[in-house]
């Protein structure tokens, strides 16, 4: 049997694929923005604050990372619900996904922070800077611009792995894709499609996030290079 | 309803050996994929270096869960019937194959230029230069990145339940179907992963000190 390839489908579909992928776009930019924003504080915390708050973000961190995203979807989806807190698909996507990036920010924004010089926070001090003031314009702003390649790739591998919310039933574009390749039997041309579709996502992020760095790091921007 | 009890830990401890098992064929097929690459990106041929490139690109480019469907339905409906298990290995291997790739060939690269031109004045040929002294050196380098990387390949393997396939996660969406306390039940199964994971992170962890410290 020879099979003969049939993108037709896309005629009638392509509506629905690009509302998936909206959606996957919806899902991932807000998790990409509450999870950066969750990371930072927790990294912050963890190298300033007292030393069980800490331990506690260390731990937090550590069970994160060793455990798998569709384990953790699970627990925020069905267990969750299990004790009484019933969650939309899509918030519970959401916060299962700000819940892992925001673990793996806090480790990438750690590393930026201990590689400021201690003598860059005693300058800060002799200036005259209150604490927040040093945190923030002092260590954090340079931080995050030094660490900002590895930030954004893995921002990029977020809106990938977004795709395993599709087995919670949030409608993005991999659920979007399993309706219609059972409804039009073309499972292999489907998912081509559709990994093509994440392809450009991908490319789209990388390109976004470049723009974002030229715009937040003026002294990238001039110079080039990361100080 | 059914009680959880012993029987269903020693269920899902039963399956996890099935992880294991899924992640060490994936790291093995990776493994021998993710060298090929390597060198195919360190190359002096420019075809390999962008064939290798572009296969990266590719596989990192798109979700894992897809790239499973592909190899399961996609290639099902094409007429080639895989059993979830051989569709899950192959797709994990293709995975793992770009990334260990990518990590491997930094490695490579990390090592010294004058130990290449050290062994071009020994007049060792471009094999025997790679064998003796390149990738004993790389190798170094490389370990802790990928001990690092396995934890991602044990995680990975979660998937393959999504195609049928009963390892660790899946064995617990059966326990919970019948116990039906799936916070309970998924915390179980994440502590398993954790379980696993956790030595090689720390191991990756403690082999980078020594590393840095040798240096």
């Amino acid at each position: 049997m020879v099979y003969q390839f049939d993108f037709s489908f896309l005629a009638q579909t392509w509506p629905a694929f690009l509302g998936g992928a909206w959606l996957t776009m919806k899902l991932t930019v807000v998790s990409i923005a509450l999870g950066f924003m969750v990371g930072t504080l927790c990294a912050v915390l963890r190298v300033y604050a007292h030393p069980f708050v800490g331990w506690l973000v260390g731990a937090y961190v550590e069970i994160i990372r060793n455990t798998p995203l569709l384990v953790q979807i699970f627990i925020v989806y069905f267990g969750m619900a299990s004790l009484g807190l019933k969650l939309g698909a899509e918030t519970s996507a959401v916060m299962a996904l700000v819940i892992n990036v925001g673990a793996y920010t806090t480790e990438i924004v750690r590393a930026g922070i201990e590689s400021i010089p201690r003598t860059q926070v005693e300058a800060g001090d002799c200036l005259g800077l209150s604490r927040l003031q040093v945190v923030g314009h002092v260590v954090l702003l340079p931080a995050v611009e030094r660490v900002y390649p590895a930030l954004t790739s893995q921002f990029v591998l977020l809106m990938l792995a977004s795709s395993i919310t599709s087995q919670i039933s949030a409608e993005e574009l991999t659920a979007v894709a399993n309706v219609i390749q059972s409804d039009t039997y073309r499972s292999f041309e489907v998912y081509v499609v559709v990994a093509v579709v994440y392809l450009f996502l991908s490319f789209l992020y990388r390109l976004g996030f470049w723009g974002l760095g030229l715009a937040l790091f003026a002294r990238r921007r001039r110079l080039g290079t990361a100080l | 309803m059914v009680q959880f009890t012993s029987v269903h830990v020693f269920y899902l401890l039963d399956a996890a050996t099935w992880t294991i098992l899924l992640s060490l064929l994936a790291f093995a097929g990776g493994a021998v994929l993710g060298i090929t690459l390597a060198l195919a990106r360190v190359s002096r041929l420019r075809v390999l270096q962008l064939l290798a490139a572009a296969y990266i690109q590719l596989v990192q480019g798109t979700p894992l869960l897809i790239l499973l469907f592909l190899s399961y339905f996609g290639l099902s409906i094409l007429g080639y019937r895989l059993h979830p298990v051989v569709a899950a290995g192959m797709s994990l291997t293709l995975y793992a194959g770009a990334f260990l790739g990518e990590i491997w060939r930094g490695c490579i690269q990390a090592v010294p230029r004058t130990q290449w031109e050290t062994s071009d004045c020994l007049g060792l040929n471009r094999f025997q230069q790679y064998v003796y002294v390149i990738l004993p050196q790389a190798t170094r380098i490389a370990i802790p990145p990928t001990v690092g990387f396995m934890v991602q390949i044990v995680k990975s393997t979660s998937l393959a339940s999504i195609i049928g396939f009963v390892e660790l996660s899946r064995a617990g969406q059966i326990v919970n179907n019948s116990t039906f306390e799936p916070f309970f039940v998924f915390t179980c199964v994440a502590a398993i992963y954790f379980a696993m994971c956790y030595p090689l992170s720390l191991s990756s962890r403690y082999l980078e000190r020594r590393l840095n410290v040798a240096r």
